[in-house]
Protein backbone atom coordinates (compact mmCIF):
# COMPACT_ATOMS: atom_id res chain seq x y z
CA UNK A 1 0.00 0.00 0.00
CA UNK A 2 2.68 2.43 1.06
CA UNK A 3 4.87 1.50 -1.90
CA UNK A 4 2.01 2.11 -4.29
CA UNK A 5 1.26 5.52 -2.76
CA UNK A 6 4.91 6.48 -2.84
CA UNK A 7 5.19 5.42 -6.46
CA UNK A 8 2.11 7.42 -7.42
CA UNK A 9 3.68 10.39 -5.66
CA UNK A 10 6.90 9.79 -7.55
CA UNK A 11 5.16 9.70 -10.89
CA UNK A 12 3.15 12.86 -10.14
CA UNK A 13 6.47 14.40 -9.13
CA UNK A 14 8.13 13.46 -12.40
CA UNK A 15 5.23 14.84 -14.41
CA UNK A 16 5.31 18.12 -12.47
CA UNK A 17 9.07 18.25 -12.81
CA UNK A 18 8.95 17.70 -16.56
CA UNK A 19 6.35 20.44 -16.90
CA UNK A 20 8.20 22.84 -14.63
CA UNK A 21 11.75 22.46 -15.98
CA UNK A 22 11.02 24.41 -19.13
CA UNK A 23 9.17 27.11 -17.28
CA UNK A 24 11.89 27.25 -14.62
CA UNK A 25 14.21 28.38 -17.38
CA UNK A 26 11.84 30.67 -19.27
CA UNK A 27 10.09 32.20 -16.27
CA UNK A 28 12.40 31.34 -13.40
CA UNK A 29 15.71 32.25 -14.98
CA UNK A 30 14.73 34.66 -17.75
CA UNK A 31 11.73 36.24 -16.04
CA UNK A 32 9.48 35.87 -19.08
CA UNK A 33 5.89 35.12 -18.16
CA UNK A 34 5.15 32.90 -21.12
CA UNK A 35 1.41 32.26 -21.21
CA UNK A 36 1.89 30.15 -24.33
CA UNK A 37 4.00 27.63 -22.43
CA UNK A 38 1.06 25.22 -22.19
CA UNK A 39 0.47 25.46 -25.93
CA UNK A 40 4.14 24.62 -26.43
CA UNK A 41 3.57 21.45 -24.43
CA UNK A 42 0.63 20.71 -26.69
CA UNK A 43 2.93 21.35 -29.64
CA UNK A 44 5.31 18.73 -28.30
CA UNK A 45 2.40 16.34 -27.89
CA UNK A 46 1.25 16.95 -31.46
CA UNK A 47 4.81 16.47 -32.72
CA UNK A 48 4.78 13.07 -31.07
CA UNK A 49 1.35 12.34 -32.51
CA UNK A 50 2.64 13.32 -35.94
CA UNK A 51 5.61 11.00 -35.51
CA UNK A 52 3.30 8.11 -34.64
CA UNK A 53 1.16 8.75 -37.73
CA UNK A 54 4.27 8.89 -39.92
CA UNK A 55 5.72 5.73 -38.46
CA UNK A 56 2.43 3.88 -38.80
CA UNK A 57 2.26 4.82 -42.47
CA UNK A 58 5.88 4.37 -43.51
CA UNK A 59 7.80 2.31 -40.95
CA UNK A 60 5.25 0.08 -39.21
CA UNK A 61 8.05 -2.30 -38.24
CA UNK A 62 9.68 0.43 -36.17
CA UNK A 63 6.54 1.32 -34.22
CA UNK A 64 8.14 0.11 -31.00
CA UNK A 65 10.66 2.93 -31.01
CA UNK A 66 8.60 5.72 -32.55
CA UNK A 67 8.11 7.27 -29.14
CA UNK A 68 11.81 7.89 -28.60
CA UNK A 69 11.96 9.61 -32.00
CA UNK A 70 8.79 11.49 -31.04
CA UNK A 71 10.35 12.90 -27.87
CA UNK A 72 13.42 14.09 -29.73
CA UNK A 73 11.34 15.55 -32.52
CA UNK A 74 9.08 17.28 -30.00
CA UNK A 75 12.14 18.88 -28.42
CA UNK A 76 13.45 20.16 -31.73
CA UNK A 77 10.10 21.37 -33.08
CA UNK A 78 9.28 23.38 -29.96
CA UNK A 79 12.77 24.75 -29.48
CA UNK A 80 12.98 25.95 -33.09
CA UNK A 81 9.57 27.56 -32.65
CA UNK A 82 10.79 29.06 -29.36
CA UNK A 83 13.90 30.44 -31.02
CA UNK A 84 11.88 32.31 -33.62
CA UNK A 85 9.33 33.44 -31.05
CA UNK A 86 12.12 34.97 -28.98
CA UNK A 87 13.73 36.67 -31.97
CA UNK A 88 10.49 38.03 -33.36
CA UNK A 89 8.59 38.96 -30.22
CA UNK A 90 9.94 38.22 -26.74
CA UNK A 91 13.27 40.03 -27.14
CA UNK A 92 11.48 43.36 -27.44
CA UNK A 93 9.51 42.82 -24.24
CA UNK A 94 12.10 41.87 -21.59
CA UNK A 95 11.44 44.92 -19.46
CA UNK A 96 7.68 44.86 -19.96
CA UNK A 97 6.19 41.88 -18.10
CA UNK A 98 2.55 42.89 -18.62
CA UNK A 99 2.99 43.26 -22.36
CA UNK A 100 4.82 39.94 -22.41
CA UNK A 101 1.87 38.24 -20.71
CA UNK A 102 -0.60 39.71 -23.14
CA UNK A 103 1.50 38.99 -26.20
CA UNK A 104 2.27 35.41 -25.24
CA UNK A 105 -1.36 34.80 -24.30
CA UNK A 106 -2.21 35.91 -27.82
CA UNK A 107 0.40 33.55 -29.21
CA UNK A 108 -1.20 30.77 -27.16
CA UNK A 109 -4.64 31.51 -28.60
CA UNK A 110 -3.27 31.58 -32.13
CA UNK A 111 -1.55 28.24 -31.58
CA UNK A 112 -4.74 26.69 -30.18
CA UNK A 113 -6.66 27.84 -33.22
CA UNK A 114 -3.96 26.50 -35.54
CA UNK A 115 -4.15 23.11 -33.83
CA UNK A 116 -7.93 23.17 -34.25
CA UNK A 117 -7.76 24.21 -37.87
CA UNK A 118 -4.92 22.12 -39.18
CA UNK A 119 -4.52 19.11 -36.92
CA UNK A 120 -7.76 18.03 -35.33
CA UNK A 121 -10.37 19.92 -33.33
CA UNK A 122 -11.03 16.73 -31.34
CA UNK A 123 -8.64 15.03 -28.96
CA UNK A 124 -6.09 12.75 -30.58
CA UNK A 125 -4.39 9.74 -29.05
CA UNK A 126 -1.12 8.08 -29.81
CA UNK A 127 -0.65 4.32 -29.84
CA UNK A 128 1.36 3.01 -26.92
CA UNK A 129 4.39 0.97 -27.86
CA UNK A 130 3.98 -2.64 -26.80
CA UNK A 131 6.84 -2.57 -24.32
CA UNK A 132 5.20 0.34 -22.52
CA UNK A 133 1.84 -1.35 -22.15
CA UNK A 134 2.76 -3.92 -19.54
CA UNK A 135 3.07 -3.63 -15.82
CA UNK A 136 5.91 -4.44 -13.53
CA UNK A 137 4.57 -6.91 -11.01
CA UNK A 138 6.59 -6.28 -7.89
CA UNK A 139 4.58 -8.51 -5.60
CA UNK A 140 1.10 -9.99 -5.60
CA UNK A 141 -0.78 -6.78 -5.01
CA UNK A 142 1.81 -4.16 -6.01
CA UNK A 143 2.35 -3.43 -9.68
CA UNK A 144 3.66 -0.40 -11.51
CA UNK A 145 2.57 0.44 -15.06
CA UNK A 146 5.52 0.53 -17.46
CA UNK A 147 4.44 3.80 -19.03
CA UNK A 148 4.68 5.52 -15.65
CA UNK A 149 8.08 4.02 -14.98
CA UNK A 150 9.16 5.31 -18.38
CA UNK A 151 7.99 8.83 -17.55
CA UNK A 152 9.79 8.76 -14.22
CA UNK A 153 12.96 7.69 -16.01
CA UNK A 154 12.55 10.30 -18.72
CA UNK A 155 11.97 13.01 -16.13
CA UNK A 156 15.13 12.11 -14.24
CA UNK A 157 17.16 11.86 -17.42
CA UNK A 158 15.92 15.25 -18.61
CA UNK A 159 16.53 16.91 -15.26
CA UNK A 160 20.04 15.48 -15.09
CA UNK A 161 20.89 16.61 -18.62
CA UNK A 162 19.54 20.10 -17.96
CA UNK A 163 21.52 20.29 -14.75
CA UNK A 164 24.73 19.17 -16.43
CA UNK A 165 24.18 21.58 -19.30
CA UNK A 166 23.57 24.57 -17.04
CA UNK A 167 26.24 23.88 -14.44
CA UNK A 168 28.98 22.01 -16.26
CA UNK A 169 29.23 23.59 -19.70
CA UNK A 170 30.45 26.92 -20.95
CA UNK A 171 27.14 27.71 -22.61
CA UNK A 172 25.35 26.90 -19.38
CA UNK A 173 27.59 29.36 -17.55
CA UNK A 174 26.74 32.05 -20.10
CA UNK A 175 23.04 31.33 -19.66
CA UNK A 176 23.34 31.72 -15.90
CA UNK A 177 25.32 34.94 -16.27
CA UNK A 178 22.89 36.51 -18.75
CA UNK A 179 19.81 35.55 -16.76
CA UNK A 180 21.28 37.07 -13.60
CA UNK A 181 22.26 40.38 -15.13
CA UNK A 182 21.53 40.96 -18.78
CA UNK A 183 23.16 44.40 -19.10
CA UNK A 184 26.32 43.49 -17.24
CA UNK A 185 26.76 40.32 -19.30
CA UNK A 186 27.06 42.43 -22.41
CA UNK A 187 29.52 44.70 -20.65
CA UNK A 188 31.88 41.77 -20.01
CA UNK A 189 31.75 40.59 -23.60
CA UNK A 190 28.87 38.12 -23.75
CA UNK A 191 26.60 38.38 -26.78
CA UNK A 192 23.54 38.38 -24.59
CA UNK A 193 20.97 38.52 -27.38
CA UNK A 194 22.21 35.25 -28.78
CA UNK A 195 22.31 33.67 -25.34
CA UNK A 196 18.77 34.89 -24.64
CA UNK A 197 17.53 33.31 -27.84
CA UNK A 198 18.95 29.87 -27.21
CA UNK A 199 18.00 29.92 -23.53
CA UNK A 200 14.41 30.59 -24.49
CA UNK A 201 14.63 27.90 -27.16
CA UNK A 202 15.89 25.44 -24.55
CA UNK A 203 13.00 26.22 -22.20
CA UNK A 204 10.51 25.75 -25.02
CA UNK A 205 12.17 22.50 -26.07
CA UNK A 206 11.74 21.19 -22.53
CA UNK A 207 8.04 22.07 -22.70
CA UNK A 208 7.99 19.98 -25.87
CA UNK A 209 9.50 16.99 -24.06
CA UNK A 210 6.92 17.34 -21.29
CA UNK A 211 4.06 17.50 -23.78
CA UNK A 212 5.44 14.54 -25.64
CA UNK A 213 5.54 12.36 -22.56
CA UNK A 214 1.99 13.31 -21.58
CA UNK A 215 0.67 11.67 -24.72
CA UNK A 216 1.23 8.41 -22.85
CA UNK A 217 -1.10 9.44 -20.05
CA UNK A 218 -3.86 11.32 -21.79
CA UNK A 219 -5.14 12.37 -25.18
CA UNK A 220 -4.11 15.69 -26.67
CA UNK A 221 -6.64 18.38 -27.55
CA UNK A 222 -6.06 21.91 -28.88
CA UNK A 223 -6.65 23.36 -25.42
CA UNK A 224 -4.71 20.71 -23.49
CA UNK A 225 -2.02 23.21 -22.60
CA UNK A 226 -4.42 25.23 -20.46
CA UNK A 227 -4.81 22.31 -18.10
CA UNK A 228 -1.08 22.10 -17.46
CA UNK A 229 -0.04 25.70 -17.29
CA UNK A 230 -1.46 26.59 -13.84
CA UNK A 231 0.22 23.70 -12.05
CA UNK A 232 3.43 24.48 -13.83
CA UNK A 233 3.48 28.07 -12.63
CA UNK A 234 2.62 26.97 -9.09
CA UNK A 235 5.57 24.59 -9.00
CA UNK A 236 8.03 27.21 -10.26
CA UNK A 237 6.82 30.01 -7.98
CA UNK A 238 6.64 27.73 -4.96
CA UNK A 239 10.19 26.50 -5.47
CA UNK A 240 11.56 29.99 -5.81
CA UNK A 241 12.44 31.48 -9.14
CA UNK A 242 16.13 31.57 -10.09
CA UNK A 243 16.63 28.20 -8.45
CA UNK A 244 16.52 25.09 -10.60
CA UNK A 245 17.04 22.82 -7.63
CA UNK A 246 14.19 24.66 -5.90
CA UNK A 247 11.92 23.83 -8.81
CA UNK A 248 12.79 20.15 -8.58
CA UNK A 249 12.31 20.08 -4.80
CA UNK A 250 9.06 21.95 -5.17
CA UNK A 251 7.79 19.47 -7.76
CA UNK A 252 8.69 16.65 -5.38
CA UNK A 253 6.96 18.33 -2.46
CA UNK A 254 3.78 19.18 -4.34
CA UNK A 255 3.69 15.79 -6.05
CA UNK A 256 3.89 13.98 -2.72
CA UNK A 257 1.34 16.27 -1.06
CA UNK A 258 -1.07 15.84 -3.91
CA UNK A 259 -0.88 12.06 -3.67
CA UNK A 260 -1.27 11.89 0.08
CA UNK A 261 -3.98 14.52 0.23
CA UNK A 262 -5.87 12.66 -2.47
CA UNK A 263 -5.49 9.48 -0.52
CA UNK A 264 -7.05 10.92 2.61
CA UNK A 265 -9.33 13.60 1.14
CA UNK A 266 -11.24 14.00 -2.09
CA UNK A 267 -9.53 15.21 -5.27
CA UNK A 268 -10.81 18.77 -5.16
CA UNK A 269 -10.12 19.09 -1.43
CA UNK A 270 -6.58 17.94 -2.10
CA UNK A 271 -6.14 20.70 -4.67
CA UNK A 272 -7.56 23.31 -2.36
CA UNK A 273 -5.28 22.06 0.42
CA UNK A 274 -2.21 22.36 -1.75
CA UNK A 275 -3.12 25.84 -2.90
CA UNK A 276 -3.66 26.94 0.71
CA UNK A 277 -0.31 25.53 1.72
CA UNK A 278 1.41 27.21 -1.21
CA UNK A 279 -0.17 30.53 -0.31
CA UNK A 280 0.88 30.13 3.32
CA UNK A 281 4.46 29.32 2.37
CA UNK A 282 4.67 32.24 -0.07
CA UNK A 283 3.30 34.54 2.63
CA UNK A 284 6.23 33.75 4.86
CA UNK A 285 8.80 33.20 2.13
CA UNK A 286 7.75 35.45 -0.75
CA UNK A 287 10.75 34.47 -2.85
CA UNK A 288 9.81 30.82 -2.73
CA UNK A 289 10.65 27.95 -0.47
CA UNK A 290 14.18 27.38 -1.70
CA UNK A 291 15.36 30.88 -2.58
CA UNK A 292 18.80 31.79 -1.27
CA UNK A 293 19.81 35.19 -0.02
CA UNK A 294 22.80 36.93 -1.54
CA UNK A 295 24.31 40.41 -1.57
CA UNK A 296 23.59 42.04 -4.90
CA UNK B 1 49.34 58.42 -33.19
CA UNK B 2 45.74 57.42 -32.59
CA UNK B 3 44.38 57.93 -29.11
CA UNK B 4 43.32 54.91 -27.07
CA UNK B 5 39.92 56.51 -26.65
CA UNK B 6 38.50 59.58 -28.31
CA UNK B 7 35.18 61.19 -27.45
CA UNK B 8 33.76 63.87 -29.75
CA UNK B 9 30.81 66.14 -28.94
CA UNK B 10 29.04 63.42 -27.00
CA UNK B 11 25.44 64.05 -25.96
CA UNK B 12 23.49 61.57 -23.87
CA UNK B 13 19.92 61.86 -22.68
CA UNK B 14 18.25 60.08 -19.83
CA UNK B 15 14.64 60.12 -20.95
CA UNK B 16 13.99 63.80 -21.60
CA UNK B 17 16.81 65.19 -19.52
CA UNK B 18 19.99 66.16 -21.25
CA UNK B 19 22.59 64.62 -18.95
CA UNK B 20 25.85 64.62 -20.89
CA UNK B 21 26.42 67.83 -22.87
CA UNK B 22 28.92 68.10 -25.71
CA UNK B 23 31.68 66.19 -23.97
CA UNK B 24 35.09 65.97 -25.67
CA UNK B 25 38.19 64.22 -24.45
CA UNK B 26 41.06 62.09 -25.57
CA UNK B 27 42.82 59.37 -23.67
CA UNK B 28 46.33 58.33 -24.70
CA UNK B 29 47.69 54.81 -24.43
CA UNK B 30 48.42 53.91 -20.80
CA UNK B 31 47.18 57.26 -19.62
CA UNK B 32 44.74 57.43 -16.76
CA UNK B 33 42.21 60.15 -16.22
CA UNK B 34 39.86 60.80 -13.34
CA UNK B 35 36.45 62.29 -13.96
CA UNK B 36 35.33 63.88 -10.73
CA UNK B 37 32.16 65.56 -9.63
CA UNK B 38 29.30 65.37 -7.19
CA UNK B 39 26.36 63.00 -7.51
CA UNK B 40 24.03 63.67 -10.39
CA UNK B 41 26.53 65.51 -12.53
CA UNK B 42 26.51 62.91 -15.30
CA UNK B 43 29.61 60.82 -14.56
CA UNK B 44 27.87 57.45 -14.51
CA UNK B 45 25.73 58.34 -17.51
CA UNK B 46 28.84 59.23 -19.48
CA UNK B 47 30.58 55.97 -18.58
CA UNK B 48 27.48 53.89 -19.32
CA UNK B 49 27.32 55.49 -22.74
CA UNK B 50 30.98 54.56 -23.29
CA UNK B 51 30.32 50.84 -22.72
CA UNK B 52 27.03 50.94 -24.59
CA UNK B 53 24.55 50.50 -21.75
CA UNK B 54 22.96 53.82 -22.69
CA UNK B 55 22.40 55.04 -26.25
CA UNK B 56 24.19 58.14 -27.49
CA UNK B 57 22.05 60.95 -28.89
CA UNK B 58 24.84 62.54 -30.92
CA UNK B 59 28.62 62.62 -31.12
CA UNK B 60 31.06 59.76 -31.46
CA UNK B 61 33.15 57.32 -29.45
CA UNK B 62 36.34 55.98 -31.05
CA UNK B 63 38.31 53.18 -29.44
CA UNK B 64 41.81 52.62 -30.82
CA UNK B 65 40.78 54.10 -34.17
CA UNK B 66 37.59 52.06 -34.38
CA UNK B 67 34.28 53.95 -34.21
CA UNK B 68 32.06 52.17 -31.67
CA UNK B 69 29.39 54.82 -31.13
CA UNK B 70 26.49 52.51 -31.83
CA UNK B 71 28.12 49.13 -31.20
CA UNK B 72 26.57 46.61 -28.78
CA UNK B 73 28.25 46.33 -25.38
CA UNK B 74 29.84 42.97 -26.12
CA UNK B 75 31.27 44.31 -29.37
CA UNK B 76 32.89 47.13 -27.42
CA UNK B 77 34.48 44.58 -25.10
CA UNK B 78 35.82 42.73 -28.13
CA UNK B 79 37.11 46.06 -29.48
CA UNK B 80 39.08 46.47 -26.25
CA UNK B 81 37.02 48.12 -23.53
CA UNK B 82 36.67 46.83 -20.00
CA UNK B 83 33.99 48.07 -17.62
CA UNK B 84 33.60 48.01 -13.85
CA UNK B 85 30.18 49.42 -13.00
CA UNK B 86 29.10 51.47 -10.04
CA UNK B 87 27.83 49.05 -7.42
CA UNK B 88 30.05 46.32 -8.94
CA UNK B 89 27.19 44.21 -10.34
CA UNK B 90 28.77 40.86 -9.63
CA UNK B 91 26.68 37.88 -10.76
CA UNK B 92 25.35 36.98 -7.31
CA UNK B 93 24.60 33.30 -7.91
CA UNK B 94 27.79 32.49 -9.79
CA UNK B 95 30.89 31.50 -7.89
CA UNK B 96 33.89 33.80 -7.91
CA UNK B 97 35.59 31.52 -10.43
CA UNK B 98 32.50 31.42 -12.64
CA UNK B 99 32.21 35.21 -12.52
CA UNK B 100 35.71 35.40 -13.99
CA UNK B 101 35.20 32.58 -16.49
CA UNK B 102 32.00 34.17 -17.81
CA UNK B 103 34.05 37.23 -18.71
CA UNK B 104 36.53 35.10 -20.65
CA UNK B 105 33.99 34.35 -23.34
CA UNK B 106 35.98 36.35 -25.89
CA UNK B 107 39.40 34.97 -24.96
CA UNK B 108 40.61 31.75 -26.50
CA UNK B 109 41.77 30.10 -23.33
CA UNK B 110 39.80 28.72 -20.41
CA UNK B 111 42.64 29.22 -17.94
CA UNK B 112 42.29 32.18 -15.63
CA UNK B 113 45.38 34.37 -16.23
CA UNK B 114 47.85 34.25 -13.31
CA UNK B 115 47.74 38.00 -12.63
CA UNK B 116 44.20 37.66 -11.23
CA UNK B 117 45.16 35.54 -8.24
CA UNK B 118 48.59 37.18 -7.90
CA UNK B 119 47.10 40.60 -7.44
CA UNK B 120 43.90 39.54 -5.67
CA UNK B 121 44.83 36.49 -3.58
CA UNK B 122 41.53 36.75 -1.73
CA UNK B 123 39.74 35.76 -4.94
CA UNK B 124 41.68 32.51 -5.05
CA UNK B 125 40.73 31.72 -1.46
CA UNK B 126 37.09 32.46 -2.26
CA UNK B 127 36.92 30.96 -5.75
CA UNK B 128 34.13 28.51 -4.97
CA UNK B 129 32.04 31.02 -3.00
CA UNK B 130 29.07 32.71 -4.57
CA UNK B 131 29.75 36.24 -5.77
CA UNK B 132 26.76 37.42 -3.77
CA UNK B 133 28.33 36.24 -0.52
CA UNK B 134 31.47 38.37 -0.79
CA UNK B 135 31.99 41.62 1.05
CA UNK B 136 31.84 44.89 -0.87
CA UNK B 137 35.62 45.20 -1.07
CA UNK B 138 36.03 41.63 -2.29
CA UNK B 139 33.31 42.18 -4.86
CA UNK B 140 35.14 45.27 -6.09
CA UNK B 141 38.32 43.26 -6.60
CA UNK B 142 36.33 40.60 -8.41
CA UNK B 143 34.69 43.22 -10.63
CA UNK B 144 38.11 44.60 -11.58
CA UNK B 145 39.50 41.13 -12.28
CA UNK B 146 36.41 40.29 -14.33
CA UNK B 147 36.89 43.40 -16.47
CA UNK B 148 40.59 42.70 -17.03
CA UNK B 149 40.53 39.06 -18.14
CA UNK B 150 39.29 40.14 -21.56
CA UNK B 151 42.57 42.06 -21.89
CA UNK B 152 41.16 45.56 -22.50
CA UNK B 153 43.07 48.51 -23.92
CA UNK B 154 40.88 50.91 -21.96
CA UNK B 155 39.45 50.15 -18.53
CA UNK B 156 36.41 52.15 -17.44
CA UNK B 157 35.86 52.26 -13.66
CA UNK B 158 32.75 53.83 -12.18
CA UNK B 159 33.17 55.03 -8.57
CA UNK B 160 35.22 52.07 -7.41
CA UNK B 161 35.56 53.37 -3.85
CA UNK B 162 31.87 53.73 -3.16
CA UNK B 163 31.01 51.92 0.06
CA UNK B 164 34.51 50.47 0.51
CA UNK B 165 36.54 50.87 3.70
CA UNK B 166 39.64 53.14 3.51
CA UNK B 167 42.28 50.41 3.92
CA UNK B 168 40.78 48.45 1.01
CA UNK B 169 40.60 51.64 -1.08
CA UNK B 170 44.38 52.02 -0.72
CA UNK B 171 44.85 48.37 -1.64
CA UNK B 172 42.71 48.77 -4.73
CA UNK B 173 44.71 51.84 -5.80
CA UNK B 174 47.92 49.87 -5.39
CA UNK B 175 46.54 46.91 -7.31
CA UNK B 176 45.37 49.14 -10.15
CA UNK B 177 48.76 50.80 -10.52
CA UNK B 178 50.46 47.43 -10.50
CA UNK B 179 48.04 45.95 -13.07
CA UNK B 180 48.31 49.00 -15.28
CA UNK B 181 52.06 48.66 -15.43
CA UNK B 182 51.80 44.94 -16.12
CA UNK B 183 48.92 44.90 -18.61
CA UNK B 184 49.38 48.31 -20.25
CA UNK B 185 45.83 49.54 -20.34
CA UNK B 186 44.55 53.11 -20.20
CA UNK B 187 42.13 54.06 -17.45
CA UNK B 188 39.04 56.22 -17.12
CA UNK B 189 37.79 56.43 -13.56
CA UNK B 190 34.90 58.41 -12.16
CA UNK B 191 35.31 59.31 -8.51
CA UNK B 192 34.42 61.57 -5.63
CA UNK B 193 37.34 60.57 -3.41
CA UNK B 194 40.31 62.76 -4.30
CA UNK B 195 42.78 60.77 -2.20
CA UNK B 196 42.14 57.71 -4.33
CA UNK B 197 42.41 59.46 -7.68
CA UNK B 198 45.59 61.29 -6.64
CA UNK B 199 47.21 57.86 -6.41
CA UNK B 200 46.14 56.57 -9.80
CA UNK B 201 45.27 59.42 -12.19
CA UNK B 202 47.54 61.38 -14.51
CA UNK B 203 44.93 63.92 -15.40
CA UNK B 204 41.82 65.31 -13.72
CA UNK B 205 38.55 66.46 -15.26
CA UNK B 206 35.74 67.96 -13.22
CA UNK B 207 32.20 67.38 -14.40
CA UNK B 208 29.39 69.76 -13.49
CA UNK B 209 25.89 69.47 -14.94
CA UNK B 210 27.03 67.30 -17.82
CA UNK B 211 30.02 69.41 -18.86
CA UNK B 212 33.72 69.50 -18.07
CA UNK B 213 34.47 72.68 -16.18
CA UNK B 214 38.08 72.09 -15.09
CA UNK B 215 41.01 70.10 -16.36
CA UNK B 216 44.55 69.66 -15.07
CA UNK B 217 47.47 67.27 -14.86
CA UNK B 218 48.49 65.67 -11.61
CA UNK B 219 51.68 67.72 -11.29
CA UNK B 220 49.93 71.07 -11.22
CA UNK B 221 46.54 70.08 -9.95
CA UNK B 222 44.85 72.51 -7.58
CA UNK B 223 43.43 70.20 -4.90
CA UNK B 224 41.66 73.02 -3.12
CA UNK B 225 39.81 73.87 -6.28
CA UNK B 226 38.77 70.23 -6.84
CA UNK B 227 37.62 70.01 -3.23
CA UNK B 228 35.54 73.11 -3.80
CA UNK B 229 33.84 71.42 -6.73
CA UNK B 230 33.25 68.21 -4.80
CA UNK B 231 31.65 69.91 -1.81
CA UNK B 232 28.63 72.06 -2.15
Amino acid sequence: MFALQAFTGLSVFSILMLMALGLAIVFGLMGVINMAHGELMAMGAYATYGTSVLFEAYFPSLMSIYFIVGVVLAFFATSVFGYFLERSLIQFLYKRPLDTMLATWGVGLILQQLYRQFINPRPVEVPTASWLQGVWQVSEDVSFPMSRIFIVGLAFLTATLVYLFLYRTRRGLLIRAVTQNRGMSGAIGINQKRVDAYTFALGCGLAGIAGSSFTMLASTAPDTGQAYIVDTFIVVVFGGVESLLGTIMSAFFIGQMQTWFEFYLSGSMARAGILLLVIAVLYFRPNGLFATKVRR
Amino acid sequence: MTAALKIDNLNVFYGDSHVVRDINFELQDRESIAIMGRNGMGKTTLLKALIGLLPVRSGSVTLGGQVITSAESHERVIAGMGYVPQGREIFPYLTVRENILAAMQISKTRTIPPFVYDVFPVLEEMQTRRGGNLSGGQQQQLAIARALVSNPKVLVLDEPTEGIQPSIIREIAKALNHLKAELNFALVVSEQVLGFTMEIADRFLIMEKGEFVYEDNREDVDTDKIHAYLTI
